[in-house]
């Protein structure tokens, strides 16, 4: 076989690994981006009830069963979950009830569950922890109104 | 009050089983080229066993592909191909080494050995049924946790299997052979996945301990000193096996394992550098107590110093085959010794040359890296540390060998994963992309509401009012 014909078939055959090398790749990278979180629609949770969010005021402490959590400041401000009996799980992650978009919380962060007629933070074996009112959630504490969740960098208010 | 979930677009989760199936394709066609190409250069024809050795690939491929439809749709689509790919290269290179021996051999005048091709065919067909079966089997990875020491017994037996006496046998001064039936076994391959399994589910219950005791010292979070225990045991334990067994390669592979997962399950920099002491340690001791050791250190240092060494020999074959390599069936990677199984990362380096070689890396990477990414997405911590650790096993024996090869450290007789002659790595190869591709479909699966909890309903999602 000629000369010419060899030096052919070597580069083909290198470039049908790189080829192979290149497909896997652009799978890799269309893999990359999963759910998406639109943004306009996050930009503006608030234009559909017309006022702007205020930034969390301390509220004092009060007696009765925490109603709701809601994401107190940030673009996803206002997003939230009643609390009715099911457990609420914040994090990053699809299944989630509330669906932070923080990089420094975790798929599944923390939960708020109900036991004994009370209600329970309860820190999800995060990667950056979970704090109640400033404190680090080992296990879990109990969520009274007026108490603020911090998870990454968004802060959670809990409220009647 | 209005539902923010229509916030949050909703994407169809895609089981990109239809991807899978075309990189197959293109892999079962890169593994054939490589093939046809060995025989147009070597025998100037193509070869007649072109038709069984594409349908053989071809079939075993699609065997996994359709399990993989059947019982893990949302597993990763890279992974296999990847698999695919590296074992039918190493069988078209064990292939054309076969016919480059049998021509030496006959030049030489003696009879030439029978080919070793066909035997890494049927291996390889012995891990897709290994690897059919792990997926099979293994429904849900988390059951493997109840197994955590099990498996580390089991880890423990295979590794220390090759010493007794009677079963173990010698080959290139490491004792890391069993002889069964007249067939030679490398038990450390599966001691491997054990260990990892054991490593993962041990770290689990005890990263808390781990992580939270310990002290301050120069920026540092150093662990207490009787938590030093199971790092303690594992340097012993690969001590162990590089002082009983003289294999250099297993014991670097098993603490550097245990090393890492310490180190990704408790997040503590000062595991490292402990780590790192006793390596450096155990490496000096192993340096100038062992005779075994310190000569593959000298033959690194200096592997031009021994007239027609392995390294220097492959070395040689290397350079000679430059950035675009000789050709498949052109260069003359059957000189070396070993070209076909600890040293044929240096064969196809020889006639794929750098650019070959790369792309060969980069392969390894993207198995390492859906690994890691597979650790990533997974929901739970076992499957977390099972993933990492897999991926790691791979990441460091692919480095210790292309390292060793290429003379970036000494050499250690570590397999080259499905690519090497030999069929029990290959085997444990197989069985590990198995295990990877179940925890990736646990981890790419789309989680119902309820899944976590499974009496539980999405709470109503509202706005601030």
């Amino acid at each position: 076989m000629s000369e010419l014909t060899l030096t052919l078939i070597k580069l083909g055959f290198l470039a049908l690994l790189w080829m192979f090398v290149l497909a896997v790749l652009s799978v890799i990278r269309s893999d990359l981006f999963g759910a998406k979180v639109d943004s306009r629609a996050l930009a503006a949770p608030v234009a559909t009830n017309g006022r702007s969010p205020k930034p969390a005021k301390p509220v004092k402490k009060r007696k009765g069963v925490p109603g709701s959590v809601t994401i107190a400041d940030g673009p996803q401000a206002g997003v939230g979950a009643t609390l009715s009996s099911e457990p609420v799980v914040i994090g990053r992650g699809s299944d989630c009830q509330i669906r932070l978009d923080d990089d420094y919380s975790s798929t599944r962060h923390a939960r708020v569950f109900q036991s004994e007629g009370e209600w329970w933070v309860e820190d999800l074996g995060s990667t950056n922890g979970t704090y109640l009112d400033g404190q680090r959630v080992t296990r879990p504490v109990p969520a009274e109104i007026g108490g603020s969740i911090r998870i990454g960098r968004t802060t959670l208010n809990i409220a009647k | 009050m209005s539902i923010a979930s229509t916030s949050v677009i909703q994407i169809m989760p895609r089981t990109r089983r239809g991807v899978e199936l075309m990189l197959l394709i293109i892999a079962i066609g890169v593994s054939v080229g490589a093939y046809v190409n060995v025989g147009l250069t070597v025998q100037d024809k193509v070869p007649a066993s072109t038709g069984y050795y594409a349908a053989g690939i071809g079939l075993l491929a699609l065997t996994a592909h359709l399990a993989l439809r059947y019982r893990a749709p949302y597993a990763d689509p890279v992974l296999l191909p990847c698999a695919v790919l590296l074992n039918g290269l190493g069988v078209a290179m064990i292939h054309r080494l076969d016919l480059g021996l049998e021509a030496s051999a006959i030049a030489a005048g003696r009879t030439p050995k029978s080919p070793t091709a066909p035997q890494q065919i049927t291996w390889t067909a012995v891990g897709v049924v290994l690897f059919l079966v792990v997926i099979l089997l293994v429904r849900d990875h988390r059951r493997l946790q109840a197994l955590t020491y099990t498996a580390g017994l089991a880890g423990l037996v295979l590794l220390v299997l090759p010493l007794i006496p009677g079963l173990g046998v010698n080959l290139n001064g490491a004792r890391i052979w069993i002889r069964l039936a007249g067939m030679s076994f490398q038990p450390g391959e599966f001691a491997k996945l054990c260990l990892v399994i054991f490593f993962a589910g041990y770290l689990v219950v005890k990263r808390d301990v781990l992580t939270l005791a310990g002290h301050r010292f120069l920026g540092l979070d150093l662990p207490r000193a009787r938590d030093l225990g199971p790092i303690g045991v594992a340097w012993l334990v690969s001590l162990g096996v590089l002082v009983f067994e003289s294999d250099l390669g297993s014991s670097l592979l098993f603490f550097g394992l245990f090393l890492f997962l310490l180190y990704v399950s408790t997040e503590r920099a000062g595991w490292l550098i402990i780590g790192g002491l006793l390596f450096v340690g155990g490496a000096f001791f192993a340096y100038s107590a062992i005779g075994h050791v310190h000569k593959r250190i000298t033959d690194w240092l200096d592997p031009f110093s021994i007239d027609g060494g392995q390294i220097a020999v492959g070395l040689m074959g290397q350079g000679w085959g430059g950035v675009l390599g000789r050709g498949l069936g052109q260069g003359r990677p059957e000189l070396t010794l070993y070209s076909q199984s600890d040293m044929i990362i240096s064969s196809f380096a020889e006639e794929l040359g750098l650019t070959g070689l790369i792309a060969i890396i980069l392969i390894y990477t993207l198995i390492i890296e859906r690994g890691l990414r597979t650790a990533l997405g997974c929901r739970d911590i076992f499957g977390k540390l099972v993933a990492t650790g897999l991926a790691m096993s791979f990441a460091l024996q692919v480095f210790v060998i292309i390292g060793g090869v290429t003379g970036l450290i000494p050499l250690t007789g570590l397999a080259t994963p499905f690519m090497a002659l030999g069929g029990t790595s290959l085997v444990a190869n197989w069985a590990i992309i198995a295990l990877l591709l179940r925890i990736s479909d646990q981890a790419r699966r789309p989680q119902t509401p309820a899944a976590p909890v499974s009496d539980e309903t999405i709470a109503m999602v509202v706005q601030k009012q």
